[in-house]
């Protein structure tokens, strides 16, 4: 498959570019910060975006979504990373989606899948427990109670966990932290009894939770996949989050690049304009290369995921690593090329390093993701 | 069945037939090109069969059109050869400067007379073509080079000197940047000339590189007459007169693609890590170097997303996307990371790669390829002069 967009995928592209930059620029982020809103999102803007058809990007047809796959999910997340929209886009649409197409039984498409392409639904992830991603370290418990299970342990860094309706938790059947056997997923209601959430304030103003499960009880029914299920099935819906994030991170750092570019042009010290300096053009043009292979890997991670869903552990693992330290170079040299004015608040590009921060570490920063692409590979 | 699928099996069957056994034992590196030319040694007979029965297919070039010594192979179907070559690990059957550089630059600015005359002896490997552009005081600055060159109405008189040619001394023929206007301003003066290296007052010196080979040479030309027409309607020069820069820049640009792919040494063969497990080791099936492990796998996460920028780069071009100068991007990234590969490959080598001579290490291979790396990001000009370029026609930022 060729490496570039499919003139429906760019479609997809401009009329997200021409919705987005309307209706949820930068300083509708800084909004939802200084009003300290408690969703972390607007849920108007979100139902709009459930009627274009975004909310159920990956879902089927047969349940009301668009079925566009996984490189129009990844198209959808860099316009959204370029203008910093919050939304409940990665944990829903991207993971949610993913976890219930990929595992879900009918009954439980059936009755998900509908809400989350109408956006009626928001769902979260839960998978870390510890400060630095390792879905294998799962120690939280579900131990067999009559014909189900109780789950106790905590969880964190759980992306609109602070709303979700509902919440899919790794936790472990069997086997001890740091096994890959004995994971299975759950699929618990966040109003059950014995949950409890904190909304946790992260640098970059979205929405996130701690949350506690004491003896949460659940039925068979509401297991996703197989009891046991372990590490692979989760690792597919991850592989589909960290793409979306480098998708993501690909819109940010290519916004701040552009918008480092025309400061460049445009202030002068000395009299001229700074980009005439080649202290500032080396680096530069050193990003915008790195900025092409960003590009380059997440297409083919999200086309790999489209084309051999199984297979493209790898490859996601790549793009997320790559992704994670262009843009965070792209950051750090937007804030530097811009002098004393890119350390302000009132400027935008601080939201986009602060962001970016978190992508970069959220399901694995470009070290996870390292010793993963070394480990597959034998060395 | 496809065409494609049919012309994959008769390729394949020919391929078969016809690749000698030697042939097959995928060995890359510059030691095994097959460059051609009047002077060519061949390592084997084999070697000089592969070569004979593959220009007779017209195969050694197979995206040229038949009139001028190619296959006349759709795009497609070159994929198709070059894979099953790869999948029988055949060799190339020839390399040159002649099919990388000269001949683009023929096929857009020749004339049909000169494509005629001067393609099918590059296809046959009969002539080996050497680059002359730099000179002492014009490496970078490439536009400011002064090799004069006068009209003397049946002929050019050639006078000058190039430096840093490579393969000069073992070269036939050399496309040259001479000044044809010394009145004229830096880039509107030259000319892209076809000289024979055995013309009278033309003479090599060859210079010894770093890794103890002399694969390049100074230049000399000394009242060096060129014909005006080598034969009957073959002009010596490619292109106008003094607007030779145009034809410079093109074919750059295509010596810049040759050295970002081929050069990046990265297709085939084994990965880093692979290497370096059977040379260090694992501890609990780890590389037994964590700090090595670390950067071996952050370069191999690079080299890929490189590999794929390169096919992303093809992709776009093919739909009309792509962006022209990237293949300034695509050179500087390329070779900037083969020396980086190569200074893993001596950090997992370790003392055993530091040998210089010797059986066991063929002549200190590694060593000597890892110092050849090094010139990467200077031929074909270098990393700083790529940036520059980006900075100027992609980034368009000012003064650059
Ligand atoms: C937290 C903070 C506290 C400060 N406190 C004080 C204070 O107490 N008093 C005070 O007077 N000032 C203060 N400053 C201002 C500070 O000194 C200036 O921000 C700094 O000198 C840079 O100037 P600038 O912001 O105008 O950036 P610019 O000069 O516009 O620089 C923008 C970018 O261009 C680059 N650049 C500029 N010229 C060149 C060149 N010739 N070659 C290569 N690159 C170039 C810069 O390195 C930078 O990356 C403070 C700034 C900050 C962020
Ligand atoms: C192995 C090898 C094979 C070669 N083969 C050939 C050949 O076949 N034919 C041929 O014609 N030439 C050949 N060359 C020459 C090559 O093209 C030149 O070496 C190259 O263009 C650089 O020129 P220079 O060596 O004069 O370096 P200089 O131009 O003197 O550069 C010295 C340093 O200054 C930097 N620099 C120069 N200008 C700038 C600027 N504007 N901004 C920032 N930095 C700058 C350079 O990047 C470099 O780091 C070969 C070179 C090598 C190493």
């Amino acid at each position: 498959m060729a490496l570039v967009l499919t003139e429906e995928q760019q479609m997809l592209r401009d009329s997200a570019r021409g919705f987005l930059d309307e209706k949820a620029p930068v300083s509708a982020l800084r909004k939802l910060r200084d009003t300290n809103d408690e969703t972390g999102f607007s849920r108007d803007l979100w139902k709009e975006m459930a009627e274009m058809g975004w909310a159920g990007i990956l879902v089927g047809e047969e349940f009301g979504g668009a079925d566009f796959g996984f490189v129009g999910a990844g198209v959808l997340a860099e316009e959204m990373g370029r203008t910093l929209t919050a939304s409940p886009f990665l944990s829903t649409s991207i993971l949610a989606a993913t976890a219930l197409q990929k595992l879900g039984g009918d009954a439980q498409r059936q009755e998900h899948l509908p809400k989350i392409s109408a956006g009626e639904a928001v769902f979260a992830l839960a998978v870390d427990e510890t400060r630095k991603h390792g879905p294998q370290k799962t120690a939280m418990k579900a131990e067999k109670y009559g014909n189900g299970f109780k789950l106790s342990g905590d969880k964190t860094f759980v992306a609109d966990g602070q709303v979700a309706d509902k919440i899919i938790v790794a936790a472990r059947t069997a086997g001890a932290p740091g096994d890959a056997e004995g994971l299975t997923l759950f699929l618990i209601d966040a109003a059950a009894k014995g949950v409890a959430r904190e909304r946790t304030v992260m640098v970059d103003s979205r929405g996130a939770a701690r949350l506690k499960f004491e003896g949460v009880e659940a039925t068979g029914d509401d297991v996703l996949g197989e009891v046991d299920g372990g590490l692979a099935a989760l690792e597919g819906v991850l592989n589909a989050g960290r793409a979306g994030l480098a998708a993501e991170m690909s819109g940010s750092a290519q916004t701040a690049f552009t918008m480092t570019m025309d400061y460049l042009k445009e202030r002068k010290q000395f009299g001229t304009e700074i980009g005439a300096f080649q202290a500032l053009q080396h680096r530069a043009a050193h990003l915008y290369s790195e900025i092409e292979l960003m590009k380059s890997v997440t297409l083919k991670a999200l086309q790999d995921l489209d084309e051999h869903y199984g297979m493209a552990g790898i490859i996601c693992s790549l793009a997320k690593a790559k992704a994670g330290e262009v843009a965070k170079l792209a950051s750090q040299e937007a804030v530097q090329m811009h002098g004393g004015i890119g350390m302000t608040d009132e400027f935008d590009i601080g939201f986009y390093m602060k962001r970016i921060r978190v992508a970069q570490e959220m399901f694995g920063d470009a070290a996870f993701h390292a010793d993963r692409l070394a480990a597959m590979r034998g060395y | 069945m496809s065409d494609l699928e049919t012309f994959r099996k008769d390729a394949r069957a020919w391929l078969e037939e016809n690749c000698p056994a030697e042939m097959r034992d995928g060995a890359g590196g510059e030691e095994n090109i097959c460059w051609g030319g009047r002077n060519w040694e061949f390592q084997s007979e084999a070697q000089k069969t592969w070569l004979n029965r593959m220009a007779e297919k017209g195969w050694t070039v197979p995206a040229w059109p038949k009139e001028y010594g190619g296959g006349s192979l759709s795009k497609e179907e070159v994929k198709v050869l070059k894979s099953e070559m790869r999948d029988m690990k055949a060799r190339s059957p020839l390399e040159s400067f002649g099919i990388w550089m000269l001949a683009p630059a023929l096929l857009k600015y020749g004339t049909h007379e000169q494509k005629l005359h001067f393609m099918p002896p590059i296809a046959r490997g009969e002539i080996r073509w050497c680059q002359g552009y730099s000179e002492p005081n014009a490496g970078s600055d490439l536009a400011s080079l002064q090799c004069k060159c006068e009209d003397k109405d049946d002929h050019w008189l050639v006078n000058g000197q190039k430096v840093w040619t490579s393969y000069a001394d073992e070269s036939d023929w050399i496309f040259c940047l001479v000044r044809t206007d010394p009145k004229a301003t830096k880039h509107n003066g030259i000319s892209f000339l076809l000289i024979d290296m055995a013309a009278q007052g033309v003479s090599t010196k060859p210079i010894k590189l770093i890794s103890g080979k002399s694969p390049f040479c100074e230049t000399f030309f000394d009242d060096v007459k060129v014909p005006k027409e080598h034969a009957s309607g073959i002009a010596a020069i490619v292109g106008d007169l003094n607007r030779g820069w145009d034809v410079a820049k093109y074919l750059l640009t295509h010596e810049r693609e040759m050295i970002s792919a081929g050069g990046g040494g990265l297709f085939g063969g084994r990965g880093m890590g692979e290497i370096a497990a059977s040379e260090i080791g694992l501890e609990g099936g780890r590389l037994a170097d964590p700090m090595l492990r670390g950067k071996i796998a952050q370069a191999e996460i690079d080299g890929w997303a490189f590999l794929l920028t390169l096919e992303r780069m093809k992709d776009e071009a093919k739909a009309g996307q792509g962006v022209g100068a990237n293949s300034s991007m695509l050179k500087y990234y390329g070779t900037e990371f083969n020396k980086r590969r190569f200074e893993l490959l001596m950090d997992s080598g370790g003392s055993e790669a530091l040998e210089w001579e010797g059986e066991r290490t063929k002549d200190g291979k590694l060593a000597r390829s890892w110092l050849r790396t090094k010139a990467n990001s200077i031929e074909g000009g270098t990393s700083e002069v790529q940036l520059n370029i980006i900075a100027k026609r992609i980034l368009q930022l000012p003064g650059a």
